[in-house]
């Protein structure tokens, strides 16, 4: 033979592209009602050209879910209606306002909106009866995801059982479930933030324009700075002022911190990720902040 | 826009994107064997820990009273674990150089969580075993070389650690390396390195020491970094079991049908003749589809989707392979099993199969016999095999599996078993 096993290499990123699709394939085969649960941030950016790319050149197979927390940023709902219009696949829309209109979850003024995202989402699945839903979790962003199956069960609950994981060999996923109990599949388990960068810039894909170095009126809070909005008075002493920031995650505007940044292309941000000393959640999420198991706590709850 | 007049942009090139490769390794050990704290030193080192990461750990390490930071618990992740001390779970963990992304699958060591080990080592390139040098080879050193044997693992590298607790001493070390490599001849292990390091001095971790001037190997990062795992994946054996059938019935691709897969073996390229398992058909590949993209050579771990020239019946669970070259259809399966459940497996049993991308059922015909991990015995005498045993079943399934023999190929000489009233994933089969 004239080639040799070097002409058949496949880059990092390729092999993680092609442990995705197989993960993507796989549950769209065995389950009967999936869905992907699409923010509209990077991660699920990524999720969904994978998606794109596992069915091609037919279309997605199955819907995506929103979770309308009623505190997005309007950068991100624009390009989450861009990329579902492209692609023409169905969306779901669960309003985490309209859960508390319905007395699905109880807003009391002191549980944050990420918290009430929880009910809202268990009672879209349980509504709609998903039986598997695509996250775009990753196990290099907090200890707890880093022992997660990429094939994670949930209970009649919604909750996950850290202790009681099914093992999990070679690419060898159970998608066994009873009634009532529905899979979280994480196809980005073996992604690093980087990861997600290095495939955004080879795709040349759209996404929200706040990833990127802009101008804003913003305040400082808990030591991080956060958007000026109706929804988000500021209390006390807390001054807006203009800043030139970016965002490295996109949730809960009341909650998502910016940090100062001139990168205005992707290649930037891969420079800044690349010699950033704070993790993504840890410098902007203010969710994340509040014990070291705080991640542990809400997943078992039925967090993403 | 942000002027940037000093500044050029850099290239996707420059900042490496699409130029990495992948290299996934198991580690293997408990905390006294200085595993964590090796982890820890990686991971610190190759700036993958960030800073409130790090702070959390001092935090912790300072509320329970060390003196030290413990860098053990940047990788307990759980709760429960970091309340009792161990690791009781697989942890997956990510650093980068410039060369190559690293996943370290970092398992538990005791006997009681072989089964954790087990599923770390099936997906590793290469296993790390440490041995503390004040204690030379243990029992457990011994059954993480067995297991990562097993699992057929291609490279390994036994990490002599604590070095500096035995003053860099060359006659410790090769007194380790003569006996582990003598016990090594008895498994399988086609690539063997044997490094002697001190995790907690940094020694022959990223960079020579200066402490061993008699050892005249590359460090334990530099051997990561350079170890040759390409020639691992077998280019000669064309596997692609399908997954999915993608039809999309549009206007655009109204007779588009294309077979859609995770080559697991060998090269597929358009006009190859290929026969489709279990029925036998024959055809040609009329293209290989790699989304929008018509390519001219699929080889593994590519996901792509096949085209084939004549319209033949084929739907998941089936196996495209070569016209010479073929799997075996069987339905009688000889492997060795790692059982991973309480309740132990006993001959006459039936419990759920999932092969490739075929799912069935199985009939415990046999328990041959039950391996001792330790030894290596094979004990004739148990008809059972417990939780974190491994023996050898000989089994009966419904359906035939389109199979080869796991020395040949791990994707297509794995299964799982699976019990069919809870759903649960009871056990990890190998082929013979």
């Amino acid at each position: 033979m004239s080639q040799t096993h070097a002409d058949y290499r496949l880059s990092q990123l390729d092999q993680l592209e092609a442990e995705s699709i197989h993960i993507f394939r796989e549950v769209a085969a065995e389950f009967e009602k999936p869905v992907l649960m699409f923010s509209g941030g990077k991660d699920s950016i990524v999720m969904l050209r994978l998606a794109e790319k596992a069915f091609y050149p037919a279309k997605i197979p199955f819907p995506v879910l929103q979770v309308d927390t009623g505190y997005d940023f309007p950068e991100v709902l624009e390009t989450r209606d861009n990329w579902v219009q492209r692609l023409g696949v169905r969306m779901i829309v669960a309003s985490v306002e309209q859960a508390i209109a319905d007395k699905v979850v109880v807003d009391d003024g002191k549980t944050s909106r990420n918290r009430l995202q929880i009910g809202t989402l268990l009672h879209a699945i349980e509504e709609e009866g998903f039986t598997a839903a695509f996250g775009g979790g990753r196990r290099d962003e907090e200890k707890a995801r880093a022992k997660e199956r990429v094939y994670s069960h949930r209970d009649d609950f919604g909750q996950w059982d850290p202790k009681n994981q099914r093992p999990e060999l070679w690419s060898l996923y159970n998608g066994r479930i009873h009634g009532g109990e529905h899979m979280r599949i994480f196809p980005l388990s073996n992604w690093t933030e980087l990861d997600i960068w290095h495939y955004l810039a080879q795709e040349q894909v759209e996404i929200p324009s706040i990833y990127f170095s802009h101008q804003r009126r913003v305040f400082q809070r808990d030591g991080m700075w956060l958007s000026e909005s109706e929804f988000n008075p500021t209390k006390g002493n807390e001054t807006v002022e203009e800043r030139t920031v970016r965002f490295r995650t996109v949730g809960d505007l009341t909650l998502t911190g910016c940090v100062e940044s001139e990168a205005d292309t992707i290649e930037r941000i891969i420079e800044e990720v690349a010699i950033a000393t704070v993790t993504e959640r840890g410098a902007t999420r203010g969710d994340d902040r509040f014990s070291e198991a705080a991640m542990e706590d809400r997943k078992k709850e039925g967090y993403f | 826009m942000a002027s940037n007049t000093e500044t050029t942009e850099p290239t996707l090139e420059d900042l490496g994107v699409g130029q990495m490769d992948l290299l996934r390794f198991a580690t293997a050990g408990s905390v006294d064997d200085g595993k964590s704290t090796l982890i820890g030193r990686l991971l610190l080192d190759s700036k993958a820990i960030f800073s409130d990461q790090l702070e959390a750990v001092e935090a912790t390490s300072q509320s329970k009273g060390y003196d030290y930071t413990d860098l053990a618990l940047l990788t307990d992740g759980l709760r429960s674990e970091r309340e009792q001390g161990i690791t009781i779970d697989v942890a997956y963990r990510y650093f980068a150089t410039p060369r190559r992304k690293f996943i370290i699958a970092d398992t538990p060591g005791h006997v009681q969580y072989t089964r954790n080990m087990v599923t770390g080592a099936s997906t590793a390139d290469l296993g790390l075993v440490l041995v503390d040098a004040r204690q030379g080879l243990t029992e457990q050193s011994r059954r993480h070389a067995v297991i990562l044997s097993l699992l057929r693992v291609p490279h390994m590298v036994l990490a002599v650690n604590k070095m500096d607790l035995v003053d860099y001493d060359q006659a410790v070390y090769d007194r380790i390396s003569r006996e582990f490599t003598a016990f090594a001849t008895k498994l399988s292990i086609p690539d063997l390195e044997i490094i002697p390091i001190s995790a907690l001095k940094g020694d022959n971790v990223v960079t020579r020491s200066e402490h061993m001037p008699w050892y005249q190997g590359s460090s334990l990062m530099h051997h990561l970094e350079n170890v040759h795992v390409a020639s691992d994946r077998d280019l000669i054996d064309a596997r692609l079991p399908v997954q999915y059938v993608v039809r999309p019935k549009s206007d655009e691709f109204h007779d588009y049908r294309g077979y859609a897969g995770q080559l697991a073996g060998g090269v597929l390229k358009p006009g190859d003749e290929v026969v489709v398992l279990p029925s036998g058909m024959t055809s040609k590949i009329a293209g290989i589809d790699l989304f929008d993209r018509e390519i001219t050579e699929a080889y593994p771990p590519m996901s792509v989707t096949v085209r084939l020239e004549d319209d033949v019946d084929v739907s998941r669970g089936d196996m495209i392979a070569r016209v010479n070259n073929a799997p075996q259809a069987s339905q009688d399966i000889d492997a060795m099993v790692c059982w991973m459940t309480n309740e132990p497996l006993h001959p006459r049993q039936k419990l759920a199969i999932k092969h490739t991308t075929r799912t069935g059922r199985a009939l415990v015909k046999d328990i041959q016999y039950r391996l001792d991990i330790n030894t290596l015995h094979r004990d004739q005498e148990t008809k059972e095999l417990g939780l974190n045993e491994i023996g050898r079943v000989q089994l009966r399934t419904t359906v035939p599996l389109l199979c080869d023999s796991y020395s040949k190929n791990r994707t297509t000489g794995s299964f799982i078993l699976i019990d069919e009233a809870t759903g649960v994933t009871v056990g990890g089969g190998m082929i013979i």
